[in-house]
């Protein structure tokens, strides 16, 4: 049957990790392909690295990490941040990344989605979506959720996928980093509306966070970072205790 | 020992190369019919588009090279795909090892996604290429065709409908999976395979 995804997400700047962690023993816990080792031997199904670099130069450091990250990572690997052209794309996948994430160049360009598809398939391209809930309606942001746009969270996802995105991955902004669990409400209504599956992000921190987001929210995978950085939840208690519930994972 | 990785037009070969060095071996990546016929072990792996790799597979010479091969061969995803008689992608007549079509997935009642991506469990296993991994692993695909269960299926999953998982016939192998992204199980496969 086929597994529900717990997928930690790693920060990086400057081929570093930012997200401080709690990992003690870890010598190099700033070295983003020793954490990816380290989550992908505790049972993580995927990684998502999201580059936050802001500086041109960054993005060479960023791609020499990818292919550091290739080289020692054997599960899928997904990386974002300052993704805006085709050749961008043809850059990080080349460098062994598996899938790109775009976000803000894809709503600015929304044919960015049949470039990147037609030239290397749906499965690589993550269309991310960070949206706040305003005025009745779940409002898309630009930039890191600093601008709003006019494109809203349901219209925007059905179109990305009409345009050959292989996965959406939602990020509730007022969710995100309140530990208080995810948008599931928003979550099923994507999940009914999307013949791809959905990737939830923003608001885990307890392991019924998890449960929600599988069980209400009725997404395909589930992304975490501070939880799992600062040592909260371990995921190999996580997967036994989602799978004590009834829930297909991987153990 | 020798590895070849046959170089087309497919994406993610890099990864592949990328699994066999982590296991010792590193592999030449070549779409000469000299090299690919001298190695001691082949791989051809890859993600595309069935119909667009067989014409350049068929422009290269490299059909005939390929289904004429006699060391072990080990099919990765659309590799394993192209092996078979005919694939609905583009209406593609493929290669032929492996006597069985390949089938687009149509989803029951329109609620399973497709691609079938993820982790999803393998059953009935036999053969060298499952030496020590355990009915119901999980391994990782990422595909939207599918090759029907039949007579050299040696491995089998099920998603909307069973279908095969992993392929052999004489010294051809082939899964549908991603050994090389399939952690510890993908990897004790690939060294099986290396160890034929």
């Amino acid at each position: 049957m086929l597994a529900k995804r717990i997928i930690p997400c790693l920060d990086v700047k400057d081929a570093m990790t930012v997200k401080g962690t709690n990992f003690v023993n870890f010598r190099e816990a700033g070295d983003p392909v020793t954490l990816g080792e380290f989550y992908s031997r505790q049972g993580a199904d995927e990684l998502v690295y999201l580059d936050i670099t802001a500086s041109y130069e960054g993005r060479n450091t960023f791609t020499d990490l990818v292919k550091r990250i290739a080289a020692r990572i054997d599960i899928p690997f997904t990386v974002g941040g300052g993704i805006h052209s085709l050749a961008d794309v043809d850059r990080l996948l080349s460098a062994g990344a598996d899938k790109v994430s775009l976000n803000s160049a894809a709503l600015k360009n929304p044919q960015i989605i049949e470039e990147v598809t037609k030239n290397f398939g749906s499965q690589v391209c993550v269309i991310a979506i960070d949206a706040n809930f305003e005025d009745g309606k779940w409002v898309c942001y630009l930039n890191g959720g600093r601008v709003a746009t006019h494109r809203t969270l349901f219209e925007w996802a059905a179109e990305a996928a009409d345009r050959g995105a292989g996965e959406i991955l939602f990020t509730s902004i007022a969710h995100d980093g309140t530990h208080d669990g995810y948008a599931c409400e928003a979550l099923r209504e994507l999940h009914r509306l999307l013949p791809i599956p959905v990737i939830a992000s923003g608001g885990a921190g307890t392991m019924a966070h998890f449960k929600e987001v599988f069980l209400e929210g009725e997404a395909d995978a589930a992304l975490a970072a501070g939880v799992f950085h600062f040592g909260e939840i371990a995921i190999p208690a996580l997967k036994q205790y989602l799978s004590g519930y009834g829930i297909p994972i991987r153990i | 020992m020798k590895v070849a990785v046959i170089k087309y037009n497919a994406g993610n070969i890099y990864s592949v190369v990328c699994a066999l060095r982590r296991l010792g071996i590193d592999p030449v990546v070549s779409d000469s019919p000299e090299v690919l016929l001298q190695a001691d072990k082949v791989l051809f792996p890859g993600v595309g588009e069935a119909s667009s790799a067989m014409r350049y597979l068929r422009e290269h010479d490299l059909d005939r090279v390929i289904v004429n091969l006699t060391q072990p061969v080990l099919a990765i995803c659309i590799g394993l795909q192209l092996l078979c008689s005919h694939s609905e992608e583009g209406s593609a007549d493929c290669l032929g090892v492996f006597d069985t079509p390949v089938r687009r997935f149509v989803p029951h009642d329109g609620k399973e996604k497709i691609p079938h991506m993820g982790w999803n469990t393998l059953h009935n296993l036999r053969g060298p290429l499952f030496r020590g991994v355990e009915e119901g692993s999980y391994v990782y695909f990422v595909h939207s065709y599918y090759a029907l269960v039949m007579d050299d299926c040696v491995a089998q999953c099920d998603y909307i409908t069973p279908f095969s998982a992993a392929l052999n016939k004489g010294n051809f192998y082939a899964t549908q999976f991603h050994v090389e992204k399939s952690g510890a199980v993908g990897a004790r496969i690939l060294e099986n395979f290396l160890a034929l």
